[in-house]
């Protein structure tokens, strides 16, 4: 799949890091944007629903534990259960949380 | 599944992130925002794993990716469920730290099945900084997580005693080590020493700063573990991860230049400064020479005459759990037809949005609780201002130009007509100076814990 990546980013007009520093530059502002809408009584629920996005490298973990070989693959295990614990234990506590903001 | 229905399901699954953060800019709307974003990173995962079928994971790859799944989601849920709600903000740190772990561990994953020839320069750069950020957010939240939980491990841990000197060699260590790491094309031994460093920085960074400070810390941490998520994407050339991890780092900035501001301090002077007395700052004994004790019976008489009180918690409302104590004491006043509101320091407690959290959790509604700006409008207006385990956060040396804490943006508790400090002492809060509210002629002080003090107060107004 790597090589295939590699294959594909090589015969691809724009080098892959240009693409992926335009897509970070763009993200963040899109960030930046939404989170100062975001009102200073949301912003623990904000961290931990954040900090449950961040656990995206579960991706990452699934792709290293499915198919590197040996010790890549431990590591790539070990990987998927941190980043599992934060993605589902993130959700979870930011639902308790934000069930908690009632109104009157 | 081809590449280009993968890369547009991540693509989906980033737009549901961005929705589901939008989502977060309202209480109605929060539960909602929340469960899309957990949708988005549903969708994520089942596409790579359909993914990884069809290119064929092999039957070992597959079952040590559903038995990580099974452990982890075990391990996540019974932290989440099981946890106090006061015991919120160490959770989100340990979070946090799991998912820095994450990102360097899947880096150090990528490093041991490539070898350097087979890693090009650019990627080897992102690996390197997936190792440096990813390890610095392990250990700065664990610290960040000993110091909130108050475990008693954290009195055992060396205390660093130059820390600005310490940070300047740990951390000049750690970026040449990234250097050598990115330029060895991400040789194995490199890459590990360097995590070891980071780990190392991680802990120098965040240990001697003091709790006061957290807010600040916890934002940047946040920060930090989206970052390394991003960094993490541009190793393997996946967009989603880039993306989620930018939205993650901006709304870790962000929230880490809100907490400075309402401090008045910038970030390096929190990171690497020290905020003491300074020398114009007047003797305790000296500014405390009128200060009136009160009790509960006297504070339920003013309350009972009130037709507005405003409750300014801090962090001692957290320690002596009155939440639930002063809701009660909120409702005896409301049902008696009076005007009550809660004025909210944005730095009032260990993390941003703390006391909103712990009085969400004693069931009061959130309209009630007014940011600093809305609340001093109101302040003159206001008959009693009851302040509960709060101290800097309402300290009108704030106002003074040459004060240690001068310029920081204050709640006006001194503005209303009468002040009640509910604290155990005259002892002073982090930033270390006597505060003049305590001894103000229209201020009572009344010493005593702080749920024990407002139960006082409820029950005397009940007999009274």
């Amino acid at each position: 799949m790597f090589h295939a990546i590699q294959l594909l980013a090589a015969t691809s007009a724009a080098n892959p890091l240009i693409i992926g520093l335009t897509i970070f530059a763009l993200a963040v502002f899109v960030g930046i944007e939404i989170i100062t809408k975001i009102p200073p009584t949301l912003h623990t629920p904000l961290m931990s629903g954040s900090n449950a996005i961040s656990g995206i490298t579960i991706v990452g973990a699934v792709l290293a534990a499915g198919e590197y070989p040996g010790f890549a693959r431990i590591l790539g295990f070990i990987a998927i259960i941190l980043a599992t614990v934060n993605v589902v234990g993130g959700f979870l506590v930011t639902h308790r949380m934000l069930e908690k903001f009632k109104s009157r | 599944m081809s590449r280009t229905w993968v890369d547009l399901a991540y693509l989906i699954a980033a737009v549901l992130f961005i929705l589901g953060l939008k989502g977060l800019t309202h209480p109605r709307t929060a539960v909602r925002g929340n469960l899309i974003g957990a949708v988005g990173m549903l969708l994520a995962v089942l596409v790579t794993l359909v993914d990884q079928q069809v290119l064929g994971a092999g039957i070992l790859g597959y079952s040590l990716v559903f038995i990580g799944m099974a452990i982890g989601a075990g391990i996540g849920a019974w932290l989440a469920i099981t946890i106090r709600l006061e015991s919120m903000p160490e959770l989100v740190a340990l979070f946090n730290g799991l998912g820095g772990a994450a990102s360097f561990v899947v880096a150090g994953s990528y490093v041991s099945a490539m070898t350097s020839a087979e890693i090009p320069l650019d990627t080897s750069f992102a690996t390197a900084l997936s190792g440096l950020i990813g390890a610095v957010t392990l250990t700065g939240s664990l610290v960040a997580f000993g110091k909130l939980a108050e475990h008693p491990l954290m009195k055992t841990l060396p205390k660093i005693t130059n820390s600005t000197v310490t940070n300047a060699i740990v951390g000049g260590v750690t970026l040449l080590l990234m250097f050598v790491c990115a330029i060895s094309r991400s040789n194995d031994v490199f890459f590990w020493l360097l995590v070891i460093a980071s780990l190392g920085l991680g802990y120098c960074l965040t240990v001697s700063i003091g709790g006061a400070d957290m807010p600040v810390v916890i934002a940047l941490l946040n920060s930090y573990s989206g970052l390394a998520a991003a960094a993490t994407g541009f190793v393997l050339e996946n967009n989603v991860l880039i993306i989620s991890g930018s939205l993650v780092g901006a709304s870790g900035l962000i929230l880490t230049q809100i907490m400075c501001k309402a401090m008045n301090r910038s970030l390096t002077n929190v990171l690497f400064g020290t905020l003491g007395p300074t020398g114009e700052t007047k003797d305790a004994d000296e500014v405390y020479q009128n200060v009136k004790a009160t009790g509960p019976d006297e504070v339920a008489m003013l309350l009972d005459v009130a037709r507005r009180v405003v409750i300014v918690p801090g962090y001692g409302m957290a320690v002596a759990q009155a939440q639930h104590a002063v809701r009660d004491l909120a409702n005896h006043l409301i049902a008696k037809g009076m005007e009550v509101e809660y004025g909210i320091h944005p730095v009032a407690g260990r993390m941003p949005g703390h006391m909103n959290v712990l009085l969400a959790e004693a069931d009061i509604p959130y309209e009630l609780l007014k940011e600093m700006d809305e609340i001093n409008t109101s302040m003159e207006q206001t008959d009693v201002c009851l302040v509960i385990g709060a101290n800097d956060t309402v300290n009108p040396d704030a106002r003074q130009p040459n004060s240690a804490i001068a310029g920081m943006p204050i709640i006006d508790a001194d503005k209303a007509r009468t002040c009640v400090v509910i604290k155990r002492s005259l002892s002073p809060g982090f930033a270390g100076i006597p505060n003049p509210l305590f001894a103000a002629d229209n201020s009572l002080m009344l010493f005593a814990d702080g749920k024990q003090a407002v139960l006082d107060i409820l029950s005397a107004l009940k007999e009274g």
